[in-house]
């Protein structure tokens, strides 16, 4: 028990002691890369893929292998980097409440002050600034 | 897509507008395939129902050093068990606080049969409380008229709307604003805790409401209250009266 709660402490540790970085929203957009440098779209692909890393495919679908495992909550995703310009689709990454007070799309990119924020998540950001710039790189290539 | 987006845009809409508000009620029998209706509904091919066999023995297995058998109280559960499911969570007099079946269950254990409580999740503790609801299949959930429980019930309703973790979403936002679409492959049910203690394929086993709502709460990265914690009961509370007229099914059968 002592053993596994040190493990979940030291895990997080790492992504606590980083901040979160600033960015600027100008607009209904975040237009610089939160990392300063553009992500890598193929690593933003299996990121996404993997619903347990990124949970997007819980609640929504995206021109991505298995369909019947894609949630029905939220806009399907294919067609998004025609829709909006990579900047609108980082804000809405970063922090979709900022502009949607009552949706139910978690603030990828802030600490949570929910009650009861799990110690293993305490403190850290769903994703980190690279994980989301990979995302971004990756969506705004679906032009349809 | 274009059109499905706009479709899905005002659906939200929709949701958002609270246009579910008149919802019906529906167990979450419902959403399940046809395949995994049937194993519920066939006796034969339930495997809750084993555990039924297994409560059974239990109530007329003389224990504790009372040495005496719930049967040895309460006679045929079949008469005096009816219908006490759709009454639970329910004031219990000695604390004046709600306390749930398997809580009830584990009272009479230590004041009447003078044993040791059977811990959370235990098979006997399951299979025990799945007996004592199976008496009341398909009698409608009713909650006691009791004013004591309306504090309860209100705080078990804050909770569900909470939002909580660090995905910061809530039990409403799910259960009420989405039920019937898909999380990921799951169908969303509307959250009615009909058919507990409950035999889950995933877990291959049965498990109570507790373990249920443990996990969801895991799965927003919340911290899960404990088993027997009186947020849970508060929550079942709540359930139980959102739920009032749903038939009892158990022991139901999950994906
Ligand atoms: C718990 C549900 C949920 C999760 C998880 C989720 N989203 Fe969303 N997302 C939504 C909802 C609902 C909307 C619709 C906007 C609103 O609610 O105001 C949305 C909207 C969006 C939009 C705008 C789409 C458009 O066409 O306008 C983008 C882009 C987006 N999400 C990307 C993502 C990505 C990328 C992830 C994962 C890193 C993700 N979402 C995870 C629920 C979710
Ligand atoms: C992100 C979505 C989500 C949230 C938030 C959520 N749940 Fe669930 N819940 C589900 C899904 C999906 C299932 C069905 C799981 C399955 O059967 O595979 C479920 C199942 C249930 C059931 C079982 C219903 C049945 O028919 O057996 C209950 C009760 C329940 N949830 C209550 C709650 C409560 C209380 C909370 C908050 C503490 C909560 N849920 C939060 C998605 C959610």
């Amino acid at each position: 028990m002592r053993l596994a709660l040190i493990v979940v402490v030291l895990l997080a540790a790492p992504a606590a002691a980083e901040p979160l970085r600033s960015y600027s929203i100008a607009g209904d957009a975040i237009v610089q890369p939160l990392t300063g440098h553009p992500g890598d779209a193929s690593r933003g692909r299996t990121l996404l893929a993997n619903r347990q890393a990124s949970l997007c495919l819980l609640c929504h679908q995206a021109p991505v292998p298995e369909p019947h495992a894609q949630g029905t909550l939220a806009p399907d995703l294919s067609g998004v980097g025609g829709r909006l310009s990579e900047g609108q689709i980082r804000l809405r990454i970063v922090d979709m409440a900022h502009i949607s007070p009552s949706t139910i799309m978690p603030s990828y990119y802030r600490i949570s002050d929910h009650p009861r924020t799990a110690e293993a998540w305490r403190g850290r950001p769903v994703l980190g600034a690279e994980d989301i710039e990979d995302i971004v790189a990756f969506l705004v290539t679906l032009k349809e | 897509m274009a059109l499905k987006h706009g479709l899905a845009a005002a659906v939200l809409a929709l949701l958002g507008a609270g246009g579910l508000v008149a919802q019906e009620k529906r167990s979450g029998l419902d959403y399940m395939t046809p395949e995994t209706r049937a194993m519920q509904e066939d006796d034969m091919s339930n495997p809750g129902m084993l555990f039924i066999a297994e409560g059974e023995g239990l109530w007329q297995a003389p224990a504790g050093a009372a040495n005496i058998a719930c049967s040895g109280c309460h006679g045929t559960a079949a008469q005096s068990m009816r219908g006490t499911a759709t009454r639970y969570p329910a004031i219990e007099e000695s604390t004046r606080r709600p306390i749930d079946l398997a809580g009830r269950i584990n009272l009479c254990r230590q004041t009447q049969q003078k044993a040791q409580a059977f811990p959370a999740e235990s098979p006997e503790l399951l299979a025990l409380t799945a007996y004592v609801a199976h008496q009341s299949r398909g009698m409608p959930i009713a909650p006691p008229a009791d004013d004591r429980l309306t504090p309860y019930r209100k705080s078990g309703r804050d909770l569900f709307e909470r939002r909580l973790g660090q995905l910061g979403l809530s039990c409403a936002a799910c259960h009420e604003g989405h039920a019937g679409q898909r999380l990921g492959g799951s169908i969303i049910p509307q959250a009615h805790p009909t058919a507990y203690p409950l035999y889950r394929l995933e877990w291959q086993t049965l498990g109570s409401l507790q373990r249920r709502l443990r996990n969801c709460m895991t799965g927003m990265r919340a911290e899960p209250f404990a088993h027997g914690a009186p947020e849970l009961i508060a929550l079942e509370a709540y359930l139980m009266s959102r739920a009032t007229g749903l038939p009892i099914e158990t022991p139901g059968v999950r994906p």
